[in-house]
């Protein structure tokens, strides 16, 4: 694995991309911390950072776009994966190495609360909170950003993409408000994410029987709540599909000063489960 | 030891490896030989865990590649068809950094690059970033790859492709100087590279084993009893009624003369030696043989026969005139 991660952490910086994300994403934490912090005066450079989550929205596809497209376009990936090491110790030495980036402009931007400080009064306890949360936050992205890239051999199309989900996730609180609360409209929205899962399923597994359990189980499952009792689906999806709403747990950091561990451990565990999807993706080439 | 038994391969409805099962001894150079899409590659894919199979088993001194990939992988240095090359490193970064996965003690690594650097003859390039390089200093920096770590089996798809002369015939040295310390696998569709280099020989056609065997026991398999002769003629009535009265004949091709010679391609019948009954024909037909000798079968004609489509058989067929028909046709 440490192998992996210096190479991958050296080609970054042997490439342009490791200075263009580092370089973008410090101009903008710079021009927010001047106008908001210096200009203005508001203490708290927590909130000067939540300004800037739609650049890393931008910017961490351009980190992750290479990760694994790269390598299957150059037909690398035919050496690291007949080498003696595991797939899991591959995608962790380029994951850990794409976090080392990452959290270098974060690391820099370390020193904004102390600027605060020395001009007046600052709070640097929820600055630092904060700065913590994005890291979280950068454990998913990139972790998203990764499996998106080892579903494609093209960069492009993995940094587009990954900019899609990343700009849902990031508008996912606003689009939510639009998903109808009736028990009818949420038992056919669970239904189709039933669908949605059941096609996924088959696609990977092409097994009948498991498809077909799952769809039964989950059918049997949407259904006879709503039969019972209707009242518990009123409204039921938006609460469901609203846990996602990542843009939640940072407000709770930069807004309401919460420290929100509930949000962080969502952050990690989805990020767990992308970075499980990647090993599962490549491992799945070698048998397709 | 590489242990394959039935190996199949299927990409959907297509069979690119159909039923392959060999063994390969150790301290040998096996050579695979086949014409492109025959399954070499896809093969070499299975053996080194970069591909998953359909069915059947591959067994690297003794380890199971599905069951105990990283135990099996330990053993083998891969090549693969493409050299998988980082452009943006120096061959000199890239061979380090494939020592390290390869979990070379720390204080070998140094010395095993230099070495490795020194035998497949890119130490004066070590310094120059991978994507600057020529194709052929690009393939042995890839060999470079394959060999660190020394494993006990290196497998080479397609070494010599993209060298210059001179380059192949160091390649192939120093593939022959690996010898005996390692098993050595090579696929190529170049005949003469696999008679010079291999002690062994697969041929694969169409996903499956259709020979194997030493260069000679292939060689002489496939012995003909085709005999070629040149006649000091240019009458070809004459030679053809010569040829009549030798019996066990089956057909004969006769060129066009060129100054006054024709080349005569006869096959007898069955396995028969009809060399001394056609000297003495010619002899008494009073035509000068200046050459008689039998036909030199190459690994080139036994893989073009073993390889071969039905059509292009029976265009070789059609080729030589057998000698009954031009007999009734008189």
């Amino acid at each position: 694995m440490s192998a992996v991660y210096k190479r991958e952490l050296k080609s970054y910086f042997n490439s342009m991309i490791g200075y263009v994300f580092i370089a973008v994403v410090m101009v903008f934490i710079g021009i927010y911390f001047m106008i908001v912090n210096m200009n203005v005066g508001f203490p708290y450079f927590a909130s000067t950072l939540s300004s800037t989550l739609i650049i890393f929205v931008f910017a961490v596809p351009l980190l992750t776009m290479k990760s694994m497209a790269e390598e299957r376009k150059a037909g690398t990936d035919q050496m690291l994966l007949t080498y003696p090491v595991s797939t899991t110790a591959v995608i962790l030495g380029k994951y850990f190495a794409m976090m080392t980036v990452y959290a270098i402009p974060l690391a820099i931007s370390c020193l904004c609360p102390i600027v605060i400080l020395i001009g007046g009064v600052g709070s640097p306890l929820i600055d630092y909170s904060a700065i913590l949360a994005f890291l979280c936050l950068g454990f998913l992205f990139v972790a998203i950003g990764m499996f998106i890239s080892s579903l494609t051999e093209s960069q492009i199309i993995a940094a587009v993409a990954s900019m899609a989900v990343l700009l849902v996730l990031f508008l996912w609180k606003s689009l939510v408000n639009y998903i109808p609360t009736t028990p009818a409209a949420t038992l056919i929205g669970f239904l189709v994410l039933l669908g949605i899962i059941v096609l996924a399923l088959w696609h990977i597994t092409k097994s009948r029987l498991v498809t077909g359990i799952v769809a039964a189980a989950g059918a049997v499952a949407a259904v006879v709540p709503y039969l019972v009792d209707r009242t518990l689906y009123d409204g039921l999806l938006q609460r469901v599909l609203g846990v996602f709403a990542i843009y939640d747990t940072i407000s709770n950091f930069t807004s309401y000063y919460v420290f929100d561990i509930a949000g962080l451990l969502l952050y990690l565990s989805v990020a767990a489960l992308f970075v499980f999807l990647t090993v599962q993706s490549v491992q799945k080439r070698r048998w397709s | 030891m590489i242990e394959v038994k039935n190996l199949v391969k299927q990409y959907g409805d297509h069979t690119a490896v159909d039923d392959l099962s060999f063994t390969v001894g150790e301290g040998q150079i096996y050579g695979f030989l086949g014409p492109n899409g025959a399954g070499k590659s896809t093969t070499m894919n299975i053996m080194t865990g970069f591909l998953g199979l359909t069915s059947g088993q591959v067994l690297i001194n003794g380890h199971d590649i599905t069951e105990e990939p990283e135990e099996a992988r330990r053993c083998i240095g891969y090549l693969p068809e493409q050299p998988p090359l980082y452009t943006d490193m120096t061959p000199r970064e890239y061979l380090t950094f494939a020592a390290e996965l390869k979990s070379v003690p720390k204080d070998e690594i140094n010395g095993q690059v230099e070495e490795i650097m020194k035998l497949v003859r890119i130490t004066e390039m070590q310094d120059r970033l991978i994507k600057n390089l020529s194709k052929g200093y690009r393939q042995r920096v890839g060999l470079a790859q394959a060999l660190i770590g020394f494993p006990e089996i290196i497998i080479l798809d397609e070494p010599t492709v993209g060298l210059d002369p001179k380059q192949i015939i160091e390649i192939r040295d120093l593939i022959k100087s690996l010898a005996g310390k390692h098993t050595v696998i090579l696929s190529s569709h170049i005949l003469s590279e696999v008679q010079e280099i291999c002690d062994h020989i697969l041929i694969i056609h169409h996903g499956k084993l259709i020979a194997d065997g030493t260069p000679r026991e292939l060689e002489q398999r496939m012995r003909s009893s085709v005999v070629e002769l040149t006649a000091k003629t240019e009458d070809e009535e004459a030679v053809r009624a010569i040829l009549r009265t030798v019996p066990g004949l089956k057909s004969a091709a006769c060129q066009r003369p060129k100054n006054g010679e024709m080349l005569i391609r006869v096959t007898p019948e069955q396995d028969a030696d009809v060399r001394e009954a056609l000297f003495r024909a010619f002899a008494g037909g009073d035509v000068p043989l200046l050459m008689l000798r039998p036909e030199n079968v190459s690994l080139e004609s036994i893989f073009i026969q073993l390889t071969a489509d039905r059509t292009y058989k029976w265009v070789r067929r059609k080729r030589a005139k057998p000698v009954e028909k031009e007999a009734e046709a008189e």
